[in-house]
């Protein structure tokens, strides 16, 4: 266990030498996971690669049972993978067992230990690495401060909130001063003012102690807000890694489209095309111009993406560039966001943020609808 | 109805409840005062009697059967002499079933731990198995025993068949052969309440423990076994306790040489004819047995409380 100890320090001090390089921490080729045999084989991931880098939120994002738990769970070493390698800092971890890797993990559940104190529970990992009692305490006391629980030292775990709860475990993971801390939906037990909260918190935490976060979430608005990067996952594999930016404004898959955020998703065929840009004719009859993504096939059929807030409804002296039958309007106050029906029978929803004083919103009334030049978007 | 009739049938109705309650609870007086206390009395009596020349007692007070467990009276000037052989039975005894307890915690922890770990749907299955020997008779399990330990037994068989000894083991009749007889007649009951501590485990705080550098055996060290410390406990007290007092197992396995508490107190009854002395030294036997639950209910207490 000493020798153990030594290590994490050391790659601990290497890494503070490195601090601004974006050097990858984890990095991971070919992962494959296969749960069970034969025709009842399911694959949990399937040939996943990817690199996370030093000094980074990274978010792994994507329904349930899209294999993020799985990937995170071999990145802390509870699972090994059927095929593929894991590297941390350039060195093959992948068959390493959890307690001989410098990654320490935020569980879901906490997983706090009942029969010790809030203390006992952060001091555990320093413990175990044989840590001096001295070297503890100070660090306790430390990791305490840092979550605004030192009032609570001496307290059972159990007679703590869910939200000091979550920061102990925070604690607790941070404490041994891990290469990575991997954080399993930590949030999804909280109710939603501390959510917020915590989202905050962990996103300074996170720039407080350069420690990489690999975050694991369903909720898109969680990693929007909270990640530098993020990864979209659906049934073991990644369909798209980018920042928060990149993934909502220029989704290159339908699915991540209409995962993150609200969105319209209309059919249709490219017409011409010039470079990345193309002209896509509607099932109504409509012409578009979309732009294509890098690795995107732009021609035949595609399916085009549209933001709510990248239309509006058209004025009076405007060309609609779109036309449809008026089914709904839910106001918001700040806009309101109207459902209408396009005379291809597709759905469309429209962001409109100004006054609708000059509109007739009967339903059934007939409303062009303008947009945003080079927000459309064709997807794979 | 007038306020005076109003109370009335108040005082009524409260005597036939108070009634109601008696009522109800005079069955299980009377069984704790049948099966418990009369029993135990006529014991505490009879302890402090003189044995009859053929059996039974005369009604005559006397404390030698409390004597007789430490002292020895010499027949003919009557002085008293220090004499261990009781106590050193009872020494025996508590070495034995400390030794089984221990034994059945070291084997029947991993065997817990075992089906605990298991899916739901096969857990049944294995504890089925567990609580399989309960279907047989004691004795019929102690025969069994006898046959695969003795000189001409399937483990001394065995292992000459290997060429791995030439002569057998003398295991029968002695203390080795009561002690696995022990820990084979009460395994099942440490296993149990280990198995319904180790069942509620959260193995989510195992992999905590795993994540946060603990090894295998410092997992087992600072996770599971403090938390499984309800059944530890639990489990040691009902192994120790009827081991302390087992009397088939040292009757047939240690051949009636190799005496334990509860052969010596039958013998008191049987051949010796002193059923002063059986008395005194059952309620010997009984405040050992009440010393360790009272210990017990100290520790189960403190758990409590902690955990409260």
């Amino acid at each position: 266990m000493e020798n153990d100890g030594e290590r994490v320090a050391t790659q601990t001090m290497e890494k503070a030498g490195a601090e601004n390089r974006r050097n990858v921490a984890i990095s991971a080729r070919s992962l494959v996971k296969t749960f069970g045999t034969g025709e009842f084989a399911v694959h949990a991931l399937k040939d996943v690669d990817i690199d996370i880098r030093e000094n980074e939120f990274f978010t792994l994002l994507g329904p349930s049972g899209c294999g993020k738990t799985t990937l995170l769970r071999m990145i802390a070493g509870f699972e090994l993978p059927t095929s593929g390698i894991i590297q941390l800092d350039g060195q093959d971890i992948t068959a390493l067992p959890p307690h001989k890797r410098p990654v320490n993990t935020v569980f879901q559940s906490y997983a706090l230990f009942p029969h010790m104190t809030v203390a006992e529970n952060i001091g555990f990992g320093l413990k175990m690495l044989g840590r001096s009692g001295g070297d503890i305490d100070k660090r306790v006391k430390r990791m305490l401060a840092l979550v605004q629980l030192e009032a609570m030292a001496n307290r059972r775990t159990d007679q703590l909130s869910g939200g000091q709860q979550q920061r102990v475990a925070l604690a607790r993971a941070l404490a041994p001063e891990p290469k990575v801390l991997l954080l399993d939906e930590p949030l999804a037990a909280l109710d939603l003012k501390l959510r917020k909260n915590m989202q905050i918190e962990l996103k300074s935490l996170q720039a407080e102690t350069g420690i990489t976060f690999v975050f694991v979430t369903h909720d898109q608005e969680e990693a929007l807000t909270m990640s530098d990067r993020i990864a979209v996952m659906r049934a073991g594999e990644i369909l798209q890694i980018g920042a928060p930016t990149d993934i909502y404004e220029r989704p290159t898959h339908r699915f991540v489209a209409d995962f993150i955020g609200d969105i319209n998703i209309l059919e249709g065929s490219v017409v011409s095309s010039e470079g990345r840009t193309a002209q896509v004719r509607l099932k109504d009859g409509a012409v578009i111009e979309a732009r294509v993504p890098e690795g995107v096939d732009g021609s035949g059929d595609v399916a085009l993406a549209i933001r709510p807030e990248a239309a509006r409804l058209a004025g009076p002296d405007e060309t609609a560039a779109l036309s449809g039958t008026l089914e709904n309007v839910v106001y918001f106050g700040a806009a309101s966001y109207l459902h209408l029906r396009l005379g291809s029978g597709e759905e469309f929803v429209l962001r409109h943020s100004g006054a609708l004083d000059a509109y007739d919103l009967s339903t059934g009334s007939v409303l062009g609808i303008a947009l945003q030049p080079g927000r459309a978007r064709v997807l794979e | 109805m007038s306020g005076a009739q109003l109370s009335a049938a108040h005082a009524e109705a409260g005597r036939r409840a108070r009634n109601a309650r008696l009522g109800l609870l005079g069955p299980a007086v009377l069984i704790i005062l049948l099966i418990s206390i009369l029993p135990l009395g006529i014991t505490v009596v009879y302890s402090f009697l003189t044995p009859g020349t053929y059996g039974g007692v005369t009604w005559e007070f006397s404390t030698a059967a409390y004597v007789q467990f430490l002292f020895e009276e010499d027949i003919f000037d009557g002085t008293l002499a220090f004499n261990p052989a009781y106590l050193q039975i009872f020494l025996r005894s508590i070495g034995l079933a400390f030794g089984a307890m221990i034994g059945t915690l070291i084997l029947g922890f991993p065997t817990a731990y075992f089906i605990a770990t298991k899916p739901r749907q096969q857990r049944t299955f294995w504890l089925f198995l567990i609580t399989l020997p309960f279907w047989t008779n004691i004795l019929i399990r102690t025969y069994a025993m006898l046959l695969i330990i003795r000189d001409e037994g399937f483990i001394n068989l065995t292992l000459m068949n290997l060429r791995i000894i030439n002569h057998p083991l003398s295991i029968l009749y002695t203390d080795t052969a009561v002690f696995i007889g022990l820990i084979y007649t009460y395994l099942p009951f440490m296993v149990l309440p280990l198995y319904a501590s180790l069942e509620k485990l959260d193995f989510r705080l195992v992999e905590a423990g795993y994540d946060l550098y603990a090894s295998r055996w410092k997992v087992l060290s600072h996770v599971i076994a403090p938390l499984a410390k309800p059944g530890i406990i639990a489990g040691c007290v009902l192994v120790f306790i009827p081991g302390l007092g087992a009397y088939i197992t040292p009757e047939l396995l240690g051949g009636g040489k190799k005496l334990m508490i509860g052969n010596m107190i039958a013998i008191q009854f049987g051949s010796s004819r002193n059923w002063p002395f059986g008395s005194a030294a059952a309620l010997i036997l009984m405040a050992l047995v009440v010393i360790v639950l009272l210990v017990y209910a100290r520790a189960a207490g403190r758990e409590a409380k902690a955990h409260g």
